[in-house]
């Protein structure tokens, strides 16, 4: 057995192992992959997701048992230190020595710092890798304690650079961005484009600074500042460092393998180095007089580095390399591809560029007009998938070629079907898969759907640039089959919930079973479809949910929260937070004598936990008899509108944000949505309600109310966007009503408004228009919809209460008064918690 | 008590097993298409009244997943055609026919024969 030994597990170590394994052959060698980090190989691509979920095992390539599992001996933590070409073999930074058949070196590259003088001053990072984000992290923490408006810089306007200018946001300093050169990426874009990036990033907050020169960095030990000239100074608290990249050639350099004048590892078209033995691949080749820095290339040399260490000698990296590249910067998309910068002499350029809303479009032409040489494309990149395969496979192009960048409504985007290219185009550089890999993935019967491409080809899986495209393409390939593709709810309807909520409004059904039996495929039913269609029922006919029990949701079905380990949690309304002494204590004395877990929620409401299913009429009566009411925190409903004490108490309150709360939260109690749903009303712009978070928020300026929409905590933290200024109570009241109306009508199913309104089509603009000026002519529509479900409103728990039949359910057993003896409570901070799962 | 020992107690039984026809409760104490949880000696047992297919059916009430008693407070509908019952937990799935999992490889759950006798619903024990 041979034995491969791969030198760096980053991104392109791990694809050159991915792609290994993959290989029948691959039997007849055993790989050992040295990584000087101390995890495997994550995506660096992405790492400024880190900043968003601190979630290192989610950017992983690879779990570690994954290489258990392909025979691949891992070794991370260990640099490999030496190799000793006569003897074949490497030692390691601990002084261990293996040796090998072949040798990957896929060592990368690491931060370029230039010698300004300060630069080794605390507070002076790189961008690199995990541990450089954590160290960050850190020291952003630190001086956010000691200075809440601290500011840091990146040194470097490239495509990095700018990566790291997110982080620094995320991190929630004052960004600040310092570029050597006269424009932003300077690499990638022309003059116009890097002016409308600039304009776009300057109008999200972040501060550009071009053509400086560092002279120092200024500090006692950390950094304070840095210098540009004489009286040329900005002051930063930190720096990070991204002014390009150098390719790890030491331990090549020290054994004598042949490297550039400016770095790097000669290498051939087989990957190959000067030792017939060594390869090299990924940011440290030298190929073709070039460093390459993006991923595809990467993976096609592991591709062919593979291919030839089995022997497939005829399988060599092509002269000309695919540099094209699309990337969202800091929200902004970026694309370029071929050529984009052009002389004149080679062709013309169509330039299409509107400032005021951050749009720039340029592509080069042959002079005759037929044939797409290149192009740059900022603030919409949606049309690069196309662009990119018509420039890749030669495609013709329309006669008129500015109709390729043109909005639509001036007679644009009339760029040909995706089933039009041809088998060959590649539409996955990362993954190098063409369509007619997808299109036959489908056409024999592995895949069904997008994931199964995705999983049976791995395309989408790299930068998932090419995403929309393989969908696309899956969409379009199943129809050709005659495979309607619909986003129907389950295998019981072939509608989705829209097309629901007309059939039952129109038909005025009651029960599920009559829109199974009429609409139905013939099944029974499912734990999708059922609290779906229990929904729509609440929605149109203000049902509450004890009026078909068996087809609710689990919390729905018993009116409150089901726990860990099966018990339930009692959360009554507490309208905007306000609660007299009276209820309070009342509230702690049913929790007392229930011997109930007690705690506030993020909602700011009290929630008793620990409760089970035979206690829960009991606590609800008491409850009732004290004047509460349900606070439907099981349901897809309302669930609180938090407020700030406003104008009532507060001295700086513009307006009563706690009885317009109140008002707010009794109006929409208990309507059913296709998610929950949260409100927030400030007295001031200082905001202490957190209304911006919420599905609906408002704040109290001079003359009215700010409305906000679609805002979101939760997964994916988003807050809510200016949907109208300075309105007064009964207007807030009218838009709200047919803003909810309208995402209860249209949203998918356990879609958040903030999920809803970015998939919009048309955006908050359309919003706007439809709710504020009636384009649709619904309005009154969703304003009647929205009265009826008010004054229909009942507390479902009274309701249940007091019937006797509906009391039946809230039993553990049918055939016994006992209670479940199988739940088991043990103490924590003198109170009780279920006993830890195993 | 230990999980295992707990999950132990239920073993799937036929048909031609039954020894006891446990008497539980009246027809109308279940939900139509809907469950309810009976106990004999020291088991829970869902039972369902799959009204759709004019049949009832019952297993263990433990969820093997997580160990707790709550199958019964379920959804049933099907699968491609198999009946199952959905955990209110985590949704998981599982066959009503013969207890396997069906959108996991969790271990089958033990089903039990149902009768329906005036009005009465009596579930098969082998002991």
């Amino acid at each position: 057995m041979q034995h491969i030994i791969v030198v760096g597990n980053g991104m392109v170590g791990y694809k050159f192992c991915e792609k290994f394994v993959a290989q029948e052959a691959f039997k007849g060698f055993k790989i050992t992959v040295f990584g000087e980090e101390p995890r495997p190989a994550y995506d660096r691509v992405h790492l400024s997701e880190f900043f968003e979920s601190q979630n290192a095992k989610a950017l992983e390539m690879a779990p570690v048992e994954w290489y258990t599992d392909n025979n691949i001996d891992l070794i991370t933590g260990e640099r490999v230190a030496d190799i000793n070409r006569s003897s074949k073999t490497i030692t390691t930074a601990k002084d261990r020595e293996f040796s090998y058949d072949y040798l990957v070196l896929a060592t990368g590259s690491s931060p370029f710092v230039p010698l300004i003088k300060g630069v080794e001053k605390e507070g002076v990072f790189v961008y690199r890798t995990i541990e450089d984000l954590e160290g960050m992290l850190a020291y952003a923490a630190k001086l956010k304690a000691e200075k809440p408006n601290a500011k840091a810089a990146v040194l470097g306007g490239g495509l990095l650079g700018l990566e790291a200018g997110k982080a620094v946001m995320d991190m929630g300093l004052e960004p600040h961005i310092v570029e050597f050169a006269p424009k932003l990426m300077p690499r990638q874009l022309d003059s116009r484009s890097s002016q409308v990036l600039q304009l776009k990033l300057e109008s999200i907050g972040l501060n550009i600074h071009l053509s400086k020169a560092t002279n120092q960095i200024l500090g006692n030990g950390r950094i304070t500042g840095m210098e540009f000239g004489e009286d040329d100074m900005l002051d930063v608290d930190m720096l990070i460092v991204s002014t390009g990249i150098r390719p790890r050639d030491e331990l090549a350099r020290a054994c004598g393998l042949e490297v550039g004048v400016r770095g790097g590892v000669i290498v051939d078209n087989r990957m190959k180095t000067s030792d017939d033995a060594i390869y090299a691949i990924g940011e440290i080749a030298l190929y073709n007089q070039m460093i390459y820095g993006l991923v595809a290339p990467g993976y096609d040399m592991a591709d062919i580095a593979v291919q030839q260490i089995l022997g497939n000698a005829d399988k060599v990296m092509p002269a000309d390399i695919d540099m094209s590249t699309k990337l969202k910067l800091i929200g902004v998309d970026v694309a370029s591809f071929g050529e984009p910068f052009m002389p004149a002499t080679k062709g013309h350029s169509i330039i299409f560029e509107n400032k005021t809303q951050h749009l720039y479009k340029r592509i080069n032409v042959s002079h005759d007009g037929k044939k797409l040489l290149g192009g740059i494309l900022v603030g919409d990149a949606a049309d690069y998938s196309m662009l990119h395969q018509v420039y890749l496979n030669g495609m013709a192009i329309p006669e008129d070629p500015a109709k390729l960048i043109l909005p639509t409504n001036e007679g644009g985007a009339l760029l040909g079907d995706v089933m039009d290219l041809p088998n060959e185009a590649q539409i996955c550089s990362c993954e190098s898969v063409t369509k007619g890999q997808i299109c036959g993935v489908i056409e024999n019967g592995d895949a069904k759907d997008l994931g199964d491409v995705v999983s049976c080809t791995k395309a989408g899986t790299g930068c998932g640039g090419c995403k929309p495209m393989v969908a696309d393409l899956t969409n379009a390939t199943l129809k050709s089959l005659g495979i309607e593709v619909k986003d129907s709810i389950c295998e019981h309807f072939d509608y989705n919930r829209q097309d629901l909520y007309k059939i039952i409004q129109v038909k005025g059904y009651q029960k599920f079973n009559e829109v199974l039996d009429n609409h139905g495929n013939g099944g029974h039913g499912c734990e999708l479809c059922k609290p779906l269609v229990a929904s729509l029922m609440a929605t149109i006919h203000a049902d509450t949910a004890n009026k078909e029990y068996a087809i609710q949701d689990s919390n729905d079905r018993f009116l409150a929260n089901i726990q860990r380990n099966g018990t339930y949690s009692v959360v009554p309304r507490v309208p905007g937070g306000e609660i007299t002494p009276d209820k309070l204590i009342a509230l702690g004395e049913i929790a007392k004598k229930y011997d109930l877990y007690t705690k506030i929620t993020g909602g700011v409401r009290i929630d008793l936990f620990g409760a089970t299913l035979n206690q829960l009429p009991l606590i609800w009566k008491e409850l009732i008899s004290h004047g509460f009411e349900s606070g439907h925190a099981y349901g897809k409903s309302l669930r609180t509108v938090k407020t700030c004490v406003g104008s009532t108490w507060c001295r700086y309150g513009m307006d009563e944000s706690v009885s317009f709360g109140i008002e707010l939260e009794n109006r929409y109690r208990g309507i059913r949505a296709p998610h929950k749903i949260k409100g927030g009303v400030s007295g001031c712009i200082r905001e202490c309600a957190e209304a911006r978070g919420k599905d609906f928020g408002l704040i109290a300026v001079e003359g009215g109310w700010n409305l906000y929409v679609g805002g979101n905590g939760g997964a994916n933290p988003r807050h809510a966007e200016l949907f109208a200024e300075q309105i007064d109570n009964e207007t807030v009241i009218k838009y709200l009503d047919r803003y909810l109306m309208f995402y209860m009508r249209t949203a998918k199913p356990l879609q958040r408004t903030a999920a809803w309104q970015e998939k919009l089509e048309g955006g908050l603009e359309y919003l706007k228009e439809v709710i504020i000026d009636d384009k649709l002519g619904i309005a009154e529509d969703l304003e009647k919809e929205m009265q009826t479900l008010v004054n229909k409103f009942e507390c479902e728990w009274t309701q249940a209460v007091n019937d006797p039949e509906m009391m039946k359910r809230f039993n553990h057993f049918v055939n016994s008064e006992e209670d479940d003896d199988n739940i088991v409570f043990v103490p924590m901070r003198d109170q009780k918690m279920p006993e830890p799962w195993v | 008590m230990i999980m295992e020992e707990i999950l132990e107690k239920y073993e799937a039984t036929k048909l031609e097993d039954v020894k006891v026809w446990f008497k539980a409760a009246n027809l109308n104490d279940f939900p139509k298409d809907g469950g309810a949880c009976i106990k004999y000696k020291d088991k829970q047992v869902a039972v369902f009244n799959f009204e759709r297919l004019g049949k009832w059916y019952a297993c263990q009430n433990l969820c093997p997943h997580k160990m707790e008693m709550v199958l019964s407070r379920g959804m049933i509908g099907d699968d491609k055609g198999i009946p199952k019952v959905a955990c209110p937990l985590h949704k998981k799935t599982f066959s009503l026919e013969n207890g396997e999992n069906l959108n996991g490889d969790l271990k089958a759950i033990a089903t039990y024969p149902v009768m329906i006798k005036e009005d009465y619903v009596y579930v098969g024990f082998s002991e």
